[in-house]
């Protein structure tokens, strides 16, 4: 457990550079989807829903520090990393077209941006979780010390 | 206490980027767009386009609408109280983004009144019935023909005029141009090429008088 202030510190460091990592994501997304008025795919709404709560949940972790924190996050942070893993399948064309779940509305192939050159929505979406995850990781062996 | 302290500042500079973020775009976009509006006037106003209002006027108000959408039809006698208010200043020009599907149709049986000359007679029919064969968003083509005699129209004329393949054009190039303009939502509004960019009646007025003053000099 948390023995002296400067462990606390550290760990407290990471889960906060966790919540900003949540809250730009989210921001982000909510940039594209309401000030570029890019409408949202199915497969982009899952992971949403799995992002949004992530901002509000690990901010109630840091007041005051909840070193039990990531059992409550990692499950949202796995399965918004599962669904975007599948988006960017889908999205490079590496499933076939028949298992696409999304028929009507915007096609979760919708090519919207491509920052770089590389940086798609997808990839983004699936650089957050990725990112979320190994904080998540990093946090629980900082207080398990 | 010093956390609290990092984690208010960094909240708030994340709401404060997101909102300078929003409007830096939106002003970037509205220079890009009367940009095009003077180096593409024909994105906005095409040869086959219907207007409405003086070819004196100085203000030209294009909406891209949809005969099934909800908010256009709702719209409607806003834009003709706003036009009545400002007698010889506005001119109303329409383009077609039909979203709704299945509304293309509708863009068929209206250019096909536009043959007869009763083009806003039937546009007026079909905003004021719009409810039993649009209602939820889901258009219902064959409910519309019981009202089409109301304005004046010969309906057998018009189902044979709406085949013309130069509709389907007209559609097409409409459609073109609303993705050039980015009109992902309907009504799509633009005063002389400015988008309306926060949607409301109010915004819309506000966006037309000042456009008035400006051309106008009032």
């Amino acid at each position: 457990m948390l023995t002296t202030d400067r462990h606390q510190g550290k760990a407290w460091t990471i889960l906060f550079l966790c919540w900003l990592t949540a809250c730009v994501s989210s921001l982000g997304s909510l940039f594209f989807s309401s000030v570029m008025e890019f409408a949202p795919c199915v497969l982009c709404w899952y992971q949403r829903i799995f992002l949004f709560p992530l901002v509000f949940l690990l901010a109630a972790g840091l007041f005051p520090l909840d070193p039990r924190v990531g059992r409550y996050a990692l499950p949202l942070a796995v399965a918004g990393w599962l669904t975007a893993a599948y988006h960017n399948l889908l999205y490079y064309n590496l499933i076939p077209e028949s298992l696409e779940p999304c028929r009507r509305g915007v096609s979760c192939r919708e090519e919207y941006i491509e920052l770089f050159g590389f940086l798609t929505i997808p990839v983004l979406s699936l650089l957050a979780f990725s990112l979320l995850i190994t904080l998540l990781f990093l946090f629980k062996r900082s207080v398990s010390r | 206490m010093k956390n609290h302290v990092i984690f208010g500042l960094a909240s708030l500079a994340l709401l404060f980027s997101f909102w300078f973020g929003s409007a830096y775009y939106k002003a970037k976009k509205a220079e890009s767009m009367s940009f095009l509006a003077q180096e593409n006037a024909e994105l906005f106003i095409r040869e086959h386009s219907q207007s409405l209002g003086s070819d004196e006027a100085r203000v030209h108000l294009v909406e891209f609408m949809d005969p099934a959408c909800e908010t256009c039809a709702a719209f409607s006698p806003l834009v003709k109280e706003i036009m009545e208010a400002n007698p010889g200043k506005i001119r109303l020009v329409l383009r077609y983004a039909p979203f709704h599907e299945g509304a293309d149709t509708f863009v068929k049986i209206l250019e096909a009144s536009k043959k007869q000359g009763k083009y806003w007679e039937t546009l007026n029919v079909m905003y004021r019935t719009q409810p039993f064969w649009a209602s939820h968003h889901d258009p219902q083509p064959e409910r519309i023909w019981q009202f089409l005699p109301k304005a004046g129209v010969n309906v057998e004329q018009i189902r044979k005029d709406m085949e013309d393949p130069e509709i389907v054009r007209i559609l097409e190039q409409d459609m073109a141009d609303a993705g050039v303009l980015e009109v992902r939502k309907t009504p799509g509004f633009f005063v002389n090429g400015k988008p309306l960019q926060v949607f409301g009646h109010q915004q819309l007025v506000d966006l037309i008088e000042a456009e008035i003053k400006l051309q106008y000099g009032e």
